[in-house]
């Protein structure tokens, strides 16, 4: 026991090196998966709180550009509605109470990372404005991130920009679909793999999202086609997307809440909720 | 006593807000970033305990990380350079250390520069190794740790020289 207790007090240091770096590392290990630990991330009420008012000063740095993005949006939507194909003359008679499965909420980047390899978003918006993890995050470009964690005023985001992102996304022309990625060199480029050899691309073909989970709608634009080759087994294409978004400006975002993801994924995974 | 421990706080404040305020967001080339918090670590004094400066380096870490959302890569790199100081202590300034009486003001520029070198380039080789995760990523890996790296020993000498005291 003696020697047990000489053994500690004469490797203290070490020992003690030795678990924090456990700590850390296991820390670490834990933002490699998808969801990472409730705790560590930046969407508490102190840093969120440090972000949100150095976003307070800087937000005036980029407001030309965003009003920009905002009226560019605005003539798009006001084009769509103006030359609707079915011109509707008659709505539902109770439309307050009419819901679609789509809500969507406006929310402001506070905080954008774009040169790690997993790069995470910071919202102004939290559980008290009725986010929660796995809504869809879009800009009105196009794809940004999902959801990963909130606390009441703050939600972190996991953007298209990260290494453990999966989102399914497809070709527009066809419906042959494959998975989102990144290689973590350009913030411009993501690449969209396990597209089958048969599909007929070329350059410059746009790529949207396919709607296959519950959290993005069908048809949210991702990018074009910059580059394209078969992978190793030649069975399947790897594309290089240019993404419509600038990743590097980002303020102004809406998140998408699927109502039906609750009923949609008992459906698909019945056990889990037994 | 109480004089430096409030020094070594307000520098420990004042460096992490620098760090995730400006420096994580200078993105030079598009993903050289410098980390000169580090500074706290290399500058601490050589007679205080190594229990206190690993316990503090492991906080600074984490508080980086918390407000980067990287999990625990600071934090790790942080306590391994904590833990080794020693070593690289006594490599680059040989028998003044062995007399514990080395301040950071009065020491030579060369020696001092292998010193703050070897800490970089430890620190963030065991930051962007945990940041990619993979060894089949080495290049870059290696490729971030030179250029962040040298892009730190600049802004550390920098800083260190204008805040020097004059010892003369």
């Amino acid at each position: 026991m003696q020697q047990i207790i000489n053994f500690i007090i004469r490797y203290k240091n070490f020992l003690l090196s030795l678990l924090l770096f456990s700590i850390a590392f296991v820390f670490t290990i834990q933002t490699h998966s998808y969801h990472r630990s409730k705790f560590f991330n930046s969407a508490n009420f102190l840093t969120g709180g440090i972000y949100n008012s150095i976003n307070n000063l800087t937000g005036y740095l980029s407001l030309k550009s965003q009003n920009q993005v905002l009226a560019e949006e605005n003539r798009r939507l006001k084009m769509l509605l103006f030359n609707a194909e079915n011109k509707k003359d008659s709505t539902y008679l109770d439309t307050v109470s009419y819901t679609g499965t789509y809500k969507f909420e406006l929310a402001n980047v506070i905080r954008n990372t774009y040169s790690g390899t997993n790069n995470v978003l910071l919202l102004n918006r939290g559980s008290a404005d009725g986010l929660k993890p796995d809504l869809g995050v879009i800009s009105s470009k196009g794809i940004i991130g999902i959801v990963d964690a909130t606390s009441k005023h703050y939600a972190t985001v996991i953007s298209v920009l990260n290494t453990v992102n999966k989102i399914s996304a497809q070709l527009k022309k066809t419906n042959h679909f494959g998975t989102l990625s990144w290689n973590a060199k350009s913030p411009y480029f993501v690449q969209l793999i396990d597209i089958p050899k048969i599909a007929p691309i070329k350059k410059g073909d746009t790529i949207i999202t396919s709607g296959r989970s519950s959290i993005f709608p069908k048809g949210i634009p991702v990018g074009t086609i910059d580059s394209y080759k078969l992978d190793a087994a030649e069975n399947y294409f790897e594309i290089n997307i240019k993404l419509f978004n600038d990743m590097t400006n980002l303020e102004h975002v809406y998140t998408i809440e699927n109502v039906d993801a609750a009923e949609i994924n008992s459906l698909l995974n019945p056990k889990e909720n037994e | 006593m109480n004089n430096s421990v409030l020094e070594h706080t307000g520098r420990f404040v004042l460096l992490v807000l620098l760090q995730v305020i400006l420096f994580n967001y200078i993105n030079f080339l598009g993903y050289i970033n410098p980390y000169p918090y580090i500074m706290f670590i290399a500058l601490f004094p050589v007679k205080n305990n190594r229990f206190a400066i690993i316990f503090l380096s492991f906080f600074l870490g984490l508080t980086i990380d918390l407000f980067s959302d990287t999990g625990g890569i600071h934090a790790a790199a942080c306590v391994f350079i904590a833990y080794v100081r020693p070593v690289i202590l006594k490599f680059s300034f040989g028998m003044i250390y062995d007399h514990q009486t080395i301040k950071f003001n009065s020491v030579e520029f060369g020696e001092k520069l292998t010193y703050l070198t070897i800490l970089t380039f430890l620190h963030h080789f065991i930051l962007f190794f945990l940041e990619l995760f993979s060894v089949s990523k080495i290049i870059l890996i290696l490729q971030k740790t030179l250029f962040s790296g040298i892009f730190t020993i600049l802004l550390i000498l920098l800083i260190t020289i204008i805040f020097s005291r004059k010892t003369k």
